[in-house]
């Protein structure tokens, strides 16, 4: 090993992609688009939901339902619909997600029976919305109910519900989103462009002259990986950076901890680019081989867009084996929940063993012959 | 010290089956410009690569520089220039990056790397492009100044992989310039070409056929060796009874 020529070439990479516009683009203005993205666009929480209302009963208690819906903020009324033949074609064009149907007489037996049925339908096309919208329109009539019941039955046990979302009140969709971009980014930008970056030396040819050079395979590696182990750990910064100041994310653990974890997964992913280059011939093999082997599951089955319970056990494993699937609890554990190492001590020693197994493999598999 | 830079012994790479170099022995002396001549596919590459450390040999040997290639290729890679078949500068590096880039891996000091910077590029008269980038360069001046380049530690040896395909013959008529200048400063150069009319620049020259060297001698002795007019038609009576292609 010899800092002399080590840095000299670590020049020399750092020169490459400050002069390559593509790169840098990956580098910070994807991570930028997708902080924004996710932040802004895709959210969970549904404001002002179209819905239509059949209302057969037109009493105080179904009007008074219908106000407390509307002045939740979560609805608004599109549609008054006066015949329940209008409701298939309200759903049909489109214009509603979800219909409140009042039968005649609801007040009255609600007054006198205590008791009356109420039908809600929602637009199931799109399930994730009805879900959700289904809950806050259950969550509103309880509560309307417990206020009726209050005021008039004494006597009798109720169950007073009191919910909290524990570590994120608001339920801000950023907080699951920022974890996942930046286990996304670090292996976008470690592991693919450090496997594109060996393979445009070896199609260009320019990887024989290093080789035939007294440059050691680990340093040419290590020229290779650090720059944009810097540079993939700065583009995280920017990251946590931009959903802390414009999403309120925080860092509830130690930043030392978050940080120390962050190399510890590039490590993982430097090795895996490195791994892939040894494989792949030219660039565009590389850049399939980790777009498809890394990123794609990495997005797809680490449980960062789908949960993973939620998978059939064939993918669970699968998942197992994505290093993301055990790096995103450790970076929500740190940020959203402020928990430790006592807590996420085998998710760090999967990581751990991960880097070593990789390491190895790139470098008895990184040829310093052409063969 | 004996004054053998290359000594090659049966020198043999087989793939699989097939023998592309064929037990070749022979020696380089120090200074001398050593053509290794042969049609594509005879095996010169793979012979030329086996001596600069990329392949490993089958069977046999070889020392370059004193050292053996297969035991301390280190020795020998601090010993030896190499200009690839292909463009081995950095195309989105300036000339002097490119320069700064090879005098580090090489382990020369910053001064020295400045010192010899300024020397290249008066003699190549590129000093107006010093900070140009390589790609933007024409093909004939990227290849004299990788030449220089390779030349820019000092090695007792440059090997050189058909270093003027794909240039104009005026250019690579200044390219040989270069090369007969190193050699008089007591550089070995040996390099692997298939025009001919090269062979007649060299001192002495090997032709490989199949794997095996056929000849190895000064352009006129292989000449007279085969009755033949010029080192063309000598290439074509030693490749015509074992293959077609030339």
């Amino acid at each position: 090993m010899n800092l002399r020529r080590l840095q000299s070439f670590f020049i020399k990479e750092f020169r490459h992609i400050l002069r390559d516009r593509r790169t840098l683009l990956i580098l910070f203005g994807m991570p930028l688009a997708q902080v924004l993205l996710f932040g802004f666009v895709l959210s969970n929480e549904i404001k002002n939901a179209d819905i239509a209302v059949l209302d057969q009963s037109k009493d105080t208690e179904s009007i008074a339902l219908t106000n407390k819906l509307v002045s939740s903020g979560y609805f608004r009324v599109a549609r008054t619909l006066e015949s329940a033949r209008d409701l298939e074609p309200a759903f049909r064009s489109g214009k509603i997600k979800m219909a409140f149907v009042f039968p005649p007489g609801f007040g009255h037996q609600l007054a006198h029976e205590g008791n009356a049925p109420l039908q809600i339908i929602a637009d199931a096309s799109d399930p994730n919305t009805a879900t959700t919208l289904m809950q806050y329109a259950q969550a509103i009539i309880q509560d309307f109910q417990l206020d009726r019941a209050g005021a008039r039955t004494e006597g009798r046990a109720i169950i007073q519900v009191q919910t909290r979302m524990q570590y994120n009140p608001e339920q801000k969709a950023v907080f699951t989103f920022v974890p996942g971009v930046i286990t996304l980014i670090l292996m976008l930008v470690s592991a693919m462009m450090t496997s594109i970056t060996i393979a445009r030396e070896k199609e260009l040819g320019t990887m024989e002259v290093l080789l035939v050079s007294p440059l050691q395979p680990l340093e040419i590696i290590l020229g290779k990986t650090s720059p944009y182990l810097l540079l993939s750990l700065s583009s995280t910064v920017l990251v946590i950076f931009l959903s802390m100041a414009i999403f309120g994310m925080p860092i509830r653990g130690s930043l030392v901890l978050l940080a120390m974890e962050c190399i510890l997964y590039t490590f993982v992913a430097l090795s895996l680019g490195i791994f892939i280059s040894t494989r792949a011939k030219d660039q565009m093999t590389a850049m399939f081989m980790s777009a498809l082997g890394l990123l794609m599951p990495t997005m797809l089955l680490s449980g960062f867009i789908f949960p993973r319970e939620s998978m059939p056990w064939v993918l669970q494993v699968i998942g197992m084996a994505i290093p993301a699937t055990w790096f995103n609890p450790i970076v929500k554990g740190v940020m959203i929940k402020g928990v430790g190492l006592e807590i996420l001590w085998f998710e760090t020693l999967v990581l751990v063993g991960m880097a070593l197994f990789f390491m190895f493999l790139s470098l008895r598999n990184f040829k310093d012959k052409l063969e | 010290m004996n004054n053998d830079i290359i000594s090659v012994r049966q020198l043999t790479k087989k793939f699989g089956a097939f023998k592309a170099v064929d037990n070749i022995s022979f020696e380089v002396k120090r200074g001398e410009i050593f053509g290794f001549l042969g049609a594509n596919g005879a095996g010169k590459t793979t012979a030329l690569k086996m001596l600069i450390g990329l392949l490993t040999p089958t069977s046999g040997g070889a020392t370059v520089a004193g050292y053996d290639v297969v035991r301390q290729p280190d020795r020998v890679k601090q010993r030896i220039g190499y200009m690839s078949q292909r463009f081995s500068l950095y195309e989105d590096l300036t000339i002097r990056e490119n320069i700064r880039l090879y005098g580090g891996i090489y382990g020369l000091a910053n001064t020295e790397i400045r010192e010899k910077t300024t020397q290249m590029l008066e003699k190549l008269d590129l000093k107006a492009q010093a900070d140009t980038l390589v790609g933007s360069l024409p093909l004939g001046w990227r290849q004299k100044l990788s030449f220089t380049v390779a030349l820019l530690h000092d090695p007792g040896v440059v090997f050189l992989d058909e270093p003027t395909s794909g240039v104009d013959p005026l250019t690579r008529r200044q390219f040989w310039d270069l090369i007969y200048e190193a050699a008089h400063q007591g550089v070995t150069i040996m390099a692997t070409t298939h025009y001919m009319d090269e062979a007649e620049y060299c001192d002495r020259v090997s032709i490989m056929v199949d794997g095996r060297i056929e000849v190895l001698d000064t352009p006129r002795n292989v000449k007279s060796q085969l009755g033949a007019q010029t080192m063309d038609e000598a290439f074509r009576i030693l490749a015509r009874p074992q293959t077609t292609t030339i």
